[in-house]
């Protein structure tokens, strides 16, 4: 049993099982296609918000808006640019990349000088706020959301390609999120976790950091925001686009199950909640979102540490 | 937008009717915000959990008044239930995280925010929820202005509930022991006050207020499952721009946030009212936070 917890799986072990799965996961399960895309879909939510949360210590509720705008701009792009189906794709992410580093950049100008709970609370305001505005503007169908257009391809063949696409940005998130954890970079990031003030005074110049580090979690959100409005094919703006209350949420609470501010927790983390919210969804009808805040509060208030500062401690007294 | 800009300033009569009905609102707001005040200054946790319970304490009412009861009768029966409610959540979640981390408080009470809103989704259903007081309204200045006296009314006890725990505060031995608390547990404890009980009164007396505030809401205006949020944030906007030991200010901040909001959802749109609330919030804090960065420069 000891042996069993001093044992330390390699990063590559891992990462192969998780490639091979990546790969070929759509074609051994293909009726399972859309929960694996869903699933890199996850990764990425965990990994972005992981990089503000657990890193740098700024727990925000509102990265759920760079998903939105993501969401949005390939809607937009895709409706009015008159181009074919992968054409406007592309173009209708790049804009959205594009414009979700810009409000990143705005947003954090103006909101990551606000420290602690003004700042998680603030960023909650952000992402509602922005749903509510989306909902009542007609130019993006107000309300009633945003049809997008259908996949060319034959059926079943859309699922595999946005389970390949999604993977293909989860991979590449947490590759390049890698390597920036292990650069100078990375550890101002901590330094501003531990203490901003030092940090500070050490000569850091923590602002430009933090929006940096906010832009580049928006990146990824907004791209994985076109790719999922694309792959479910219709954006709602309260339920799917700034989904404050399920998405929005869930990136929080992925990251603190799996262990924040540590490498593989995020994707611990969205594999285990991914899972566990599907059970919920197949068992529970009706009553899975009760289920989930529950969930949350179980989760925060007993296991705040998250698997890998559980396992951390195993290993730890393990090998005392 | 303009349009109903220009009606606002040709009118006055019409200004008058929308900002007074704001000001009657917005003592349920000052009411709400009373209670995260009291909560943030004892315990030290920024209660997200707020709205839900003034949603509770509005359903409260509703089913009092299906039962056959006066809904008047709702207002003190809601303050009651959700005082208990309170007391249950304190000793089965909230005591865990007092004296945690203040992201691990802000992100059970989300928790338990979504919990108990698709708790209530899950067993009133979706729909928007009033109760009838039928006591008529009040009509002013050929009519121009109409106060509905159940809004008077409610701004009248939402004014005298804050007044008595403000009362309940300064003189009763429970209120100078949570006073004590507040300005330092440590202390406290010494000196031999159960402060764990402390807490759990305090927030109990925050689900009391919410629960007052809900009942209000109901027959005042509307309620349903998914309003809670809002409130959360008016109280926490309320409480930033007042500061937590500051009666009058919450009471006045509550007041011009509710003929605020109101004007607001009348120049931009009814839709856009909810937008409206989250967006001040945010503007207040970057505000709140450049104007603290000026006051360091000045310091350099």
């Amino acid at each position: 049993m000891n042996r069993l917890f001093a044992l330390r799986l390699n990063d590559w072990q891992i990462a192969a099982v998780l490639a091979f799965l990546g790969l070929a996961g759509p074609f051994l399960l293909p009726g399972l296609a859309t929960q694996i895309a869903f699933l890199w879909l996850m990764v990425v939510f965990a990994l972005t918000w992981d990089m503000l949360g657990g890193r740098m210590g700024y727990n925000s509720f509102g990265n759920i808006v760079f998903f939105g705008i993501g969401c949005y701009a390939a809607a937009v792009v895709q409706r009015d640019a008159g181009v074919g189906y992968f054409e406007g794709l592309g173009l209708g992410l790049l804009v959205g990349a594009c414009l979700a580093v810009l409000a990143a950049v705005v947003f954090g100008a103006a909101m990551l000088g606000i420290r602690g709970h003004y700042f998680a609370i603030g960023t909650l305001g952000l992402g509602i706020a922005a749903g509510e505005i989306a909902a009542g503007w007609d130019y993006v169908g107000a309300g009633s959301g945003m049809a997008l257009p259908l996949y060319p391809g034959e059926l079943g063949q859309r699922e595999i390609f946005f389970c390949y696409s999604l993977f293909a940005l989860a991979a590449i998130c947490f590759l390049l999120f890698r390597w920036i954890y292990s650069t100078r970079f990375g550890l101002a990031l901590n330094a501003i976790r531990d203490d901003h003030d030092k940090a500070d005074a050490m000569g850091l110049r923590t602002t430009p950091i933090k929006i940096f580090a906010w832009a580049l979690s928006a990146l990824f959100l907004g791209i994985s925001g076109g790719l999922a409005a694309n792959m479910i094919g219709f954006i709602d703006p309260r339920d799917v686009a700034f989904a404050g209350a399920t998405f929005g949420v869930w990136m929080v609470l992925m990251a603190i199950l799996g262990g924040k501010g540590t490498l593989w927790g995020p994707v611990l983390g969205a594999f285990v909640f991914h899972v566990t919210q599907e059970l919920f969804w197949t068992y529970l009808l009706g009553w899975q979102r009760v289920a989930l805040g529950l969930l949350i509060v179980v989760i925060v208030v007993f296991f705040p540490q998250g698997i890998m500062g559980w396992l951390a401690e195993r290993r730890a007294r393990a090998l005392s | 937008m303009l349009d109903n800009l220009s009606l606002f300033f040709q009118y006055p009569s019409l200004a008058a009717d929308v900002i007074v009905n704001g000001l009657l609102i917005g003592a349920i707001f000052a009411l709400a915000a009373y209670g995260m005040a009291l909560v943030w200054g004892v315990l030290n946790i920024v209660n997200v959990v707020q709205g839900e319970l003034v949603v509770l304490g509005g359903y409260v009412t509703f089913l009092a008044v299906q039962a056959g009861l006066p809904p008047l009768l709702g207002f003190p029966l809601s303050a009651a239930v959700m005082f208990c409610v309170g007391w249950f959540i304190y000793r089965a979640i909230i005591f865990r995280v007092v004296d945690k981390d203040i992201f691990i408080s802000i992100l059970a009470t989300f928790g338990l925010s979504i919990l108990f809103q698709q708790l209530a989704n899950a067993v009133f259903g979706s729909d928007v929820r009033t109760v009838d007081a039928g006591l008529g309204s009040l009509h002013l200045f050929d009519g121009t202005v109409t106060l509905s006296y159940v809004k008077l009314l409610a701004f009248l006890l939402a004014l005298g509930a804050g007044l008595t725990l403000w009362l309940f505060l300064r003189h009763a031995r429970l209120g100078q022991a949570i006073r004590a608390t507040a300005q330092n547990p440590r202390a406290a404890r010494i000196l031999g006050i159960d402060t764990n009980r402390v807490y759990a009164m305090t927030y109990a007396l925050n689900g009391a207020l919410c629960g007052a505030a809900g009942s209000l809401a109901v027959m005042a205006w509307t309620i349903h499952p998914y309003i809670g949020l809002p409130y959360t944030v008016r109280s926490f906007m309320v409480v930033v721009v007042a500061g937590v030991g500051n009666v009058a200010g919450v009471v006045a901040a509550g007041l011009g946030l509710g003929a605020l909001e109101n004007v607001a959802g009348f120049v931009f749109g009814v839709e856009f009212q909810i937008a409206f609330v989250f967006g001040l919030m945010v503007v207040i804090l970057v505000w709140r936070n450049a104007m603290a960065a000026r006051k360091r420069s000045y310091l350099e």
